[in-house]
């Protein structure tokens, strides 16, 4: 094997964002229609009536924070510009105060949920073959068996925090041991996950400072698969070929973060989201246990309720969309949790209904950015249920001021103190 | 009744052979396949319908008995 030298004189901190900053805007809401921000509390409390508010009546709501961004709120809206991939980039998909420089795209930051056609079908093809149902299959067993073992730490408590103390740990574990990083890093996964999603209101040097830090340990990991290649997807995306050649280091390194990143909070959020709703509604948890079979449309229909993802895009060119006047470099909010919650596609869309048998919702997106570990995280999200309803049916909410949720495109809940039995 | 694919839209989702694998198979992509013609036998219409039903990229067009026989007559 010849020397791989792609690594090793690479200033892995290549300046992303040197293009386009914009001084953070903070402080409450004035009027959703024309100010709106996803990072203020009141949002990250609860979305949905703003969102359903602003669908009935704007339904595209402007602001002018970030540099300026528009919020979508129809089924119609999201579903067209998820598909527009020539009216809208994915160049970055996570609203801050930075745009990364044009000439980032087509690959961007993070391959492939970063990428624009046509480098993206390489880069995303890549990865479909390693997250198949099929491949996802084979790590059901060791989930189940790790979900089990979290809870057997919490047999005798009267009160446990289902976000820190489980949530969190099953999507970590899974996708490091898929990764083939230590297990035992977890507790700096959450810090990469939060700046990376939360830390996202700060000044162009702020979030710059931040994200170096995860680029440093994935540096690392990559330095220890060189040094000792293994059968994980760490190796697997050193060694891998697109067109006869290796792939570019930023590629590695970008989509390392993507898989460690995505992979976590996403899921996390789906899984405390799901147990918050059966902890605040007894009926619908006395029926999950009571009729365990509903479980397959009872996770799809807590991931249309509840979908933890937003996606972002930035406008390509000026134009004239649906009705509102679209700028270059415009942020645009694709909200999918607020399309699955349109009426105009959804009967009773409102309602959590956990026998839903129609429920063609886009909690992982929609077009060719479809969220490549969905097969993943429904296996995770519906083992962490049944393993949960199996050994703690009954449960409630301990303290629910006590309840906090993250804040920006992804939500879901990072405390959930609940009381079993 | 049959079913007819389009592969031009459908993103690998899986909803069709997670809930019709009657019906839809998988590529080593994750891409759904329908099996042989498309006909589907009356015992598995209503998983194609829910199948049909539940794709977020409404990639699969359900072609009724009376359609089929229209067509061909």
């Amino acid at each position: 094997m010849t020397v791989d030298d792609r690594f090793a004189d690479l200033d892995w901190h290549r300046d992303e964002y040197g293009a386009r900053g914009t001084a953070p805007v903070t402080g409450p809401v004035s009027d959703w229609t024309t100010d709106f921000s996803h990072v203020e509390p009141e949002w990250s409390q609860n979305p949905y009536p703003i969102l359903d508010d602003l669908r009935q009546r704007c339904p595209i709501a402007h602001t002018d924070r970030f540099g300026g961004a528009w919020l979508p709120t129809t089924f119609e809206d999201v579903a067209a510009i998820a598909h527009d991939t020539d009216g809208f980039s994915s160049r970055s998909i996570i609203i801050s105060n930075v745009r990364p420089p044009l000439d980032i795209a087509p690959v961007g930051v993070a391959p492939p949920i970063s990428s624009d056609p046509p480098f993206h079908h390489g880069a995303r093809k890549l990865l479909l073959t390693v997250f198949t149902r099929q491949a996802v299959k084979k790590l059901e067993d060791a989930t189940r068996a790790y979900c089990h073992e979290l809870l057997d730490q919490m047999q005798g408590r009267e009160v446990v925090d289902a976000a820190q103390d489980y949530a969190q740990h099953i999507p970590m574990r899974v996708i490091s041991d898929m990764l083939g990083f230590p297990p035992e890093d977890g507790p700096k996964f959450a810090v990469f996950v939060h700046n990376a999603l939360e830390g996202i209101n700060l000044t162009p040097e702020e979030r710059v400072a931040k994200s170096a830090l995860l680029t440093d340990y994935l540096y690392a990991q990559v330095q220890d698969h060189l040094a000792n290649p293994r059968d994980d997807l760490t190796t697997y995306l050193l060694e891998t070929e697109v067109d006869g050649h290796k792939l570019d280091p930023f590629h590695v390194l970008g989509t390392m973060a993507l898989l460690l990143i995505a992979g976590i909070d996403t899921t996390w959020s789906a899984i405390g989201a799901s147990l918050w709703h059966l902890a605040k509604t007894p009926a619908d948890r006395e029926r999950l246990a009571a009729e365990p079979q509903l479980m397959a449309t009872a996770t799809e229909e807590l991931l249309r309720a509840y979908a933890p993802v937003t996606m972002a895009r930035l406008v390509k060119k000026d134009m004239h969309w649906h009705g509102v006047d679209m700028k270059a470099d415009d942020w645009v909010l694709l909200s999918f949790p607020s399309a699955n919650r349109d009426p105009e596609r959804f009967e009773r869309a409102d309602e959590v209904v956990l026998d839903r048998e129609e429920n063609s919702h886009v909690a992982f997106g929609l077009g060719i950015h479809r969220c490549v570990g969905s097969h993943l995280a429904r296996m995770e999200l519906r083992v962490a249920l049944e393993v949960w309803m199996e050994r703690f049916p009954t449960f409630s909410l301990a303290d629910p001021d006590g309840v906090v949720w993250s804040l920006g495109q992804v939500r879901g809940p990072r405390h959930l103190p609940l009381r079993l039995g | 009744m049959k079913v007819l694919l389009d592969s031009g839209r459908c993103q690998g989702h899986g909803r069709c052979y997670d809930l019709a694998p009657e019906v839809f198979g998988e590529d080593d992509e994750g891409y759904a396949r329908v099996h042989g013609d498309g006909v589907v036998l009356p015992d598995a219409e209503r998983v194609a319908t829910l199948a049909a039903k539940n794709c977020p990229e409404n990639a699969i067009d359900l072609i009724q008995d009376n359609a089929l026989q229209g067509a061909t007559s």
